[in-house]
């Protein structure tokens, strides 16, 4: 019997809401428009977060990235057009960090260079990365069809390619890719195998691309040589650079951060001028969830004060309306409810303002995520708990502003309240 | 008068007495009086002379200053709040000058109200509805809202309303106030009829013709009973 009061006490509120409707509306949009931003914003800022977390997971969190980069004193355009650069790293420095930390499983080098490919009349830039077998388990990306590199193909100098999805598709065009060759720049390869595609937008910190194809390192040097030429626009730069990334695995996460400073020590030694680059996937996924942190504290702040202003306004109207009941809440003291039942009474009807506004706003705080994803092309997730915080935020709203109206109601004096006109 | 041995209604030397600032008023000033079950009172006197103030505190919707008032032997001046609305829920009905429906309720749960608050099933509650709205006429109502009636229909509503609890006393501030001669005097038959089958009904009002229909007349005067009038009708 106790729950069906309530549930008559509920219907009572709604028929109390509905009588004005606009006004019951209007004070609803402050909870609608509060919960559905936090919901939204939740949404966004979770979906950026997965987004940039599974990047730099994928790069795995007890590797060490070093990347070869131009020193900055020798980037003036003069000096670009006459001169040959060299910089970087080396095969040297592979093999003394490999030797030299007791920390380091392996290392994995790689040569990078943008080149066409052609197959038949299609072509296409691409990445070329010279690398070792050891890349493929370093870099989590699903073999689609064929294999990857392996030693052999090392010891042999095999002239095979193994391609990424995109990169199959659109410059193969074929069903089956494996088997069929292709050119890369003057030099023909045999495709091996297919790598489904690296997956989101790109970002410096990424280790591959969807427009990567992947050679054996010996090759690349063989075919290519040693020295690069890239043709941008208006200069010819002409680079010698040995290695243009070397991925370091380290035996267990909490070495990274200490083997990766006895790498950076060891490297300024070599290369006084700099010339390298370290990226540290542990310490940017650090980063990362410090910044989410940040950001879930301003966005919390923002919810909260839509939220208290959207209470403040429940509360208004609910003070209005028990001045404008005055008598109807006499009549109810003069037949003989008590102080808690009008309380109740009031109370009930807020926290169903405050839910059915609540509700409004989490089908709208799911529907714009949706949207952004549509057509801005931006991941988002609405996350289980938004729902229930957003859900539990409104409820509590509504006992919260509405108590201090709904005691009001209650502490009128019987006599005075049936005399108010 | 018929003398029964207990009194529904027995004020001793009562007291209401208001502080507005610095001055106090005494709007009842040593009230002793008593009703009995089947009495039908007319309280009357001029504005100001306490006679609302007598019927809210005979209503338990105030405690007396000083005396005592007993409700069938029990002391209404000792009760809390909870306790006053528990008197009046189960044991008293209102009726008002200016009805004071609910507007946003239909007939039938207008009626129904103090048996909700009585915690009655709806069903239950909803059955005895419907034999009030048949006791005063107004069975085919019962969905209507008060706007939708005429001024006599809705003080039958409040009539159906006050006689849901089955109240030892029924009162009444000035019931035909708000109403034109031809349906006062229908309401007052109704409730003589009331009276004729047991329901005790203490009613102020201010005009004589009304008053005949009560068996009794009590005048109120500067906060005292000035004097009685009894075996009307």
């Amino acid at each position: 019997m106790r729950s069906f009061r309530v549930v008559r006490d509920i219907e009572l509120g709604l028929k109390n809401l509905r009588l004005h409707k606009l006004r019951s509306f209007l004070t609803m949009l402050g909870v609608v428009f509060g919960v559905a931003s936090v919901i939204a914003m939740l949404a966004v800022g979770e979906g950026a977060n997965q987004e940039a977390l599974e990047q730099i997971r994928r790069l795995g969190s007890n590797v060490i990235i070093l990347r070869s980069e131009k020193p900055v004193e020798e980037t003036t355009a003069a000096q670009r057009a006459s001169f040959m650069s060299v910089y970087g790293l080396t095969y040297e420095d592979e093999s003394r960090i490999r030797e030299t930390f007791s920390t380091v499983t392996r290392t994995v080098p790689a040569r990078i260079m943008r080149q066409e490919g052609r197959s038949g009349a299609r072509r296409m830039d691409l990445r070329v990365v010279g690398t070792t077998p050891d890349w493929f388990d370093l870099v989590d990306r699903p073999l689609l069809a064929g294999r990857v590199l392996k030693p052999r193909d090392m010891d042999l100098a095999a002239p095979v390619v193994v391609l990424s999805e995109s990169v199959a598709r659109r410059l193969l065009a074929a069903d089956e890719a494996t088997g069929q060759k292709l050119r890369i720049g003057p030099q023909v390869f045999e495709a091996i195998g297919v790598l489904e595609g690296a997956g989101g937008g790109g970002g410096d910190q990424r280790l591959d691309s969807d427009a990567d194809i992947y050679i054996p390192l010996h090759v690349f040097r063989e075919r290519f040589g040693e020295i690069l030429v890239q043709r941008t626009t208006g200069a010819r730069q002409v680079e010698l650079v040995e290695l243009h990334q070397i991925i370091v695995e380290v035996d267990h996460i909490s070495n990274v951060e200490q083997t990766a400073a006895g790498i950076e020590a060891m490297l300024n030694r070599f290369h006084p001028r700099g010339g390298y680059a370290m990226d540290i996937p542990l310490a940017l996924l650090r980063q990362a969830e410090a910044t989410q942190r940040t950001f879930n504290i301003v966005l919390g702040s923002i919810a909260g004060i839509s939220l208290l202003v959207g209470g403040i306004g429940i509360m208004n109207i609910m003070l209005a309306s028990v001045t404008e009941r005055t008598r109807e809440i006499g009549v109810r003291r003069a037949i003989g409810a008590r102080r808690h039942q009008i309380i109740r009474q009031f109370l009930i009807e807020t926290i169903v303002l405050s839910s059915v506004g609540g509700l409004i706003g989490i089908l709208i705080g799911i529907s714009i995520p949706r949207l952004i994803t549509r057509f801005a092309d931006m991941p988002t997730i609405v996350t289980t708990f938004s729902l229930i915080m957003a859900a539990g935020i409104s409820m509590t709203i509504g006992i919260v502003f509405g108590l201090y109206p709904a005691m009001r109601a209650a502490n009128l004096d019987p006599i005075e309240a049936l005399r108010h006109e | 008068m018929s003398s029964k041995p207990s009194p529904v209604i027995h004020l001793e030397d009562v007291h209401r007495t208001y502080v507005m600032g610095r001055e106090s008023v005494h709007a009842l000033a040593g009230v002793t009086l008593s009703f009995f079950a089947g009495d039908f009172w007319a309280i009357m006197g001029a504005s100001g002379s306490g006679k609302s103030t007598l019927l809210n505190l005979l209503g338990c919707l105030d405690r007396p200053s000083s005396g005592q008032y007993l409700f069938e032997d029990e002391d209404v001046g000792s009760k809390d709040d909870d306790g006053l609305s528990e008197l009046r829920l189960r044991r008293i009905g209102f009726i008002f000058q200016s009805f004071h429906l609910i507007p946003q309720l239909s007939v039938r749960e207008n009626i129904e109200l103090p048996l909700y608050y009585q915690g009655l099933p709806a069903q239950e509650s909803a059955r005895q509805a419907e034999a009030l709205a048949e006791r005063v006429g107004l069975q085919d109502r019962l969905s209507h809202r008060p706007t939708e009636l005429s001024g006599g229909q809705q003080q039958r509503v409040a009539i159906a309303r006050a006689l849901a609890n089955q109240p030892r006393v029924l009162l009444a501030d000035e019931p035909t106030g708000n109403l034109d001669s031809q349906t006062s005097a229908q309401i007052m038959e109704f409730l003589a009829e009331l009276n004729q089958q047991g329901v005790t009904i203490v009613m102020v009002t201010h005009e004589d013709d009304i008053a005949e229909y009560a068996h009794a007349r009590l005048h109120m005067r500067d906060g005292l009973v000035d004097r009685l009038e009894q075996g009307h009708a």
